[in-house]
């Protein structure tokens, strides 16, 4: 395998993956949170609701299209990339991939366009129930994926024959060590990741005078989920961590820095890893913590970089990765929590700007925390495809470095203009949102008219 | 088991073969108004076009994810030399896929200054994906060789499938839309017929040229005769597309829909022929498909979600289809 070719592929892999994800990261919890605005539009007739969805459902169709695009790309890319991945590992992978289409691609993808466009031509129970069904396929989709991601993680319930993995307990492949705690994490995340961008582009519109009822009701329902979710995502971040511990130590001494093995390990606050001298250089430590979080005894040992010579993942990354996700989380635990104390005596509109103003700059920081989290998980396991058993190298397909230089180029342009219209589009939707358009708001079901 | 080893493989061939032809049919008429999207007489008219399509496209798309799917978790060996065999035509049929699934929300929302900019990468996103699938279909049947000949031959292909589409289109806009432009639908159908039939002629053609073993399959007696009725039916299918495409009265009258049936008809038959020509084969004259398939086991776990789940999907693709019949109306979220 030619190295140049297998980096390549790497990247091309990991560009497609990380454009994807954000998306879906989006769309999981806002499929709920849309549903949460039309039961309260239910209980309360109030149209502050009614409008509330009918704008964030813009943002969902949109988001939910780019989500569409790049996982389809995604899903050639298995075999255009990795062919031996699947020859090997198709036994178990096939199923999970198998199932992810048909219990929730076309549960999500044949019930949008009921949900977008089917207000006028459904009862108001049916739509609903269409809203529900997009949201749930939308998780489900999350589940399978995550399923079969967690399993490359920590594999078990199979035999090789062959060299090629056989099933050998269904049950055992799903809910495979990793999966609940990494299942969790991410649904957090997608959560906290919606409800920061609902705050943002609404802390947006108040700054830009463009705000109504309705932003104040998505705005103080996102913060207050988000100040609910974010300790208890920190919570399972932390039982996500102990479990990597047990099933992969060398990603864990990657994240902590920890060249050699050691009882009372510090944890380094900030360092440069070097990969040379086997040190952090600039480290600031405290000691004894890294002991504590991860043994929960301050003279416990952890297992240093030393143990994995060879076998361990690059340094750097996973380090500094490991540092943004975390620092992320702790800047989104202090802007919720403040903006929901504060609104105890305030409205949303009466928010300190500078306030309003680190909200929307924060409108994408979820994006920034999912991705650097999927980075160390990711990156932490290098080299291994299906962990402890087969490298990515082994999997790779054989074309020339020029070949996939040259796709990846283009897509790489291609993603860098559609995350760029993206955000302008969804700026100049907050924008206008009740200059116009949306002051006219959809007739509600109440009036029953039939459509124009 | 040993029988199970013998007919799942066969199974899932099968409902590849089902969710190709869903895909080609569905998105075919999706990507064939993207393609027609530049002809429509104005603005209004254009939002009509995709608002015929708005609700479907995203379902219809996801035949294909299946379609791929299946060959991934079934045929995991096939999956790896097909795909890793087309690596560039796959990349331009998903930057082309990637601009039209996008172009939908972006044109209308990006604001009217750049409407005609994403109504433009609509259709070119349309066409390139249409003509990477045809070029993709091309190489497959010529078993990935790399002459002249086959690209010239491929390049055929890749032109007769946005052909292809465009008849499934026209055939579409016939049944929602009415008036001025379902005539000139009618007309736009007329036009891409002649194209989409060299089409099917020179695959019909091509596929027992390239392997002697499909020569003798179809031109063996008595055979021969038995399989007659298939390129038989196909030319009265044409003939008929043909016929209803020139004459408005027959559309006036209520019948219409007879251009997209027919044009389903002779796809549906072009599949079987294929799927004639290629068995036990899933790349020709390499790989059968006892050969590529996964473990029993495996096969196994997915057929019984397949017979749960699949005639689910069916189920309320047809409810969500029966929601959104009749004429085509300019969508909005609201009621």
């Amino acid at each position: 395998m030619d190295p140049t070719s297998l980096i390549l592929a790497r990247i091309q892999f990991a560009a497609n993956i990380s454009f994807h994800i954000l998306f879906p990261t989006i769309t999981i919890a806002l499929g709920w949170m849309l549903l949460f605005f039309r039961l309260r539009f239910r209980a309360t007739r109030d149209s502050k609701w009614e409008e509330a969805y009918y704008f964030w459902t813009k943002i969902f169709a949109l988001t939910f299209a780019l989500g569409v695009v790049s996982g389809i790309t995604m899903s050639f890319q298995f075999g255009t990339n990795w062919p031996g991945f699947m020859e090997k590992v198709g036994n178990i992978a096939g199923p999970l991939l198998g199932y992810e289409v048909l219990t929730a691609f076309f549960l999500e993808a044949t019930f949008l366009g009921v949900m977008l466009f089917g207000r006028g031509r459904v009862s108001e129970r049916m739509h609903l129930i269409a809203t529900f069904l997009v949201a749930f396929g939308t998780t489900m989709s999350a589940f399978w994926i995550l399923s079969l991601n967690s399993w490359m993680h920590t594999p078990v319930g199979y035999e090789i024959i062959n060299s090629r993995f056989h099933a050998t307990d269904w049950w055992a492949i799903v809910f495979n060590p990793s999966f609940p705690y990494r299942f969790a994490h991410m649904l957090l995340a997608s959560g906290l990741t919606m409800c920061f961008m609902v705050a943002g582009v609404s802390a947006w519109q108040i700054l830009k005078k463009v705000d109504s009822a309705a932003t104040h009701a998505a705005f103080k329902s996102a913060i207050v989920a988000a100040a609910v979710l974010i300790p208890i995502q920190i919570f399972m971040g932390d039982l996500h961590g102990l479990n990597t511990l047990k099933h992969q130590p060398a990603k864990v001494a990657a994240m902590e820095g920890l060249w050699e093995t050691e009882k009372g390990a510090p944890l380094v606050l900030f360092g440069i890893p070097d990969p040379v001298t086997r040190t952090n250089l600039y480290a600031i430590e405290i000691p004894k913590l890294a002991s504590l979080i991860l043994t929960h005894d301050p003279n416990g040992e952890v297992k240093g970089l030393n143990e994995f010579e060879g076998k361990h993942p690059p340094v750097g990354p996973v380090f500094w990765s490991f540092r943004v996700m975390v620092g992320t989380g702790m800047l989104m635990l202090a802007a919720s929590w403040l903006t929901v104390a504060l609104l105890r005596k305030r409205t949303p509109a009466t928010l300190p700007k500078p306030l309003l103003w680190g909200l929307s700059l924060m409108v994408f920081s979820g994006w920034i925390a999912t991705l650097a989290g999927w980075y160390v998980t990711e990156i932490g396991r290098q080299p291994y495809i299906v962990y402890g058993v087969i490298t990515v190298a082994e999997t790779a397909a054989k074309h020339a470095p020029a070949m996939i230089g040259l796709t990846l180029s283009v897509y790489l342009a291609l993603y860098a203009g559609l995350l760029i219209a993206y955000i302008l589009v969804v700026k100049r939707l907050a924008e206008k949102a009740t200059r116009g358009e949306a002051l006219s708001l959809p007739s509600s079901f109440n009036r029953a008219q039939p459509s124009a | 088991m040993e029988t199970l080893t013998t007919v799942l493989p066969l199974v899932f061939m099968a409902v590849m073969g089902l969710a190709m032809l869903a895909y080609v049919v569905l998105d075919g008429y999706d990507l064939g108004v993207g393609m027609l999207l530049p002809r429509a007489a104005n603005d209004a008219e254009k939002d009509l076009m995709v608002s015929s399509i708005g609700p479907f496209w995203d379902a219809n798309e996801t035949w294909l994810v299946l379609g791929v799917g299946i060959l991934l978790v079934a045929f995991p060996f096939a999956h790896g030399l097909i795909l890793t065999s087309l690596y560039l035509p796959v990349f331009v049929m998903l930057v082309g896929l990637t601009l039209r699934g996008v172009a939908f929300d972006f044109r209308s929302k990006a604001g009217d200054h750049r409407k005609a900019f994403w109504n433009a990468m609509f259709t070119a996103g349309s066409f390139i994906a249409a003509a990477a699938q045809g070029w993709m279909l091309g190489s497959y049947i010529t078993s990935f060789r790399s002459d002249w000949w086959t690209y010239a031959f491929n390049l055929l292909i890749a032109m007769a499938v946005p052909a292809t589409y465009v008849v499934l289109g026209a055939g579409w806009l016939i049944m929602k839309a009415e008036g001025d432009l379902q005539a000139r639908a009618l007309r736009w159908a007329r036009q891409a017929v002649i194209p989409f039939a060299i089409g099917i002629a020179a695959i019909s053609i091509a596929t027992p040229l390239i392997s002697e073993t499909i020569f003798n399959k179809w031109f063996r007696l008595p055979d021969f005769f038995a399989l007659l009725p298939i390129p038989l039916m196909t030319a009265a299918a044409v003939a008929a597309l043909w016929h209803v495409s020139g004459r408005k009265q027959i559309v006036d009258a209520g019948y219409g829909w007879i251009v997209f049936v027919a044009t389903l008809v002779i796809l549906l038959l072009a599949t079987l022929g294929l799927a004639f020509s290629i068995y036990p084969y899933i790349v020709i004259d390499r790989l059968n498909v006892w050969e590529a398939a996964s473990a029993t086991e495996s096969l196994v776990i997915i057929l019984i979600g397949t017979l749960f789940t699949l005639p689910a999907i069916i189920g309320y693709t047809i409810f969500v289809y029966r929601i959104f019949w009749g004429k085509a109306r300019v969508l909005s979220y609201g009621a």
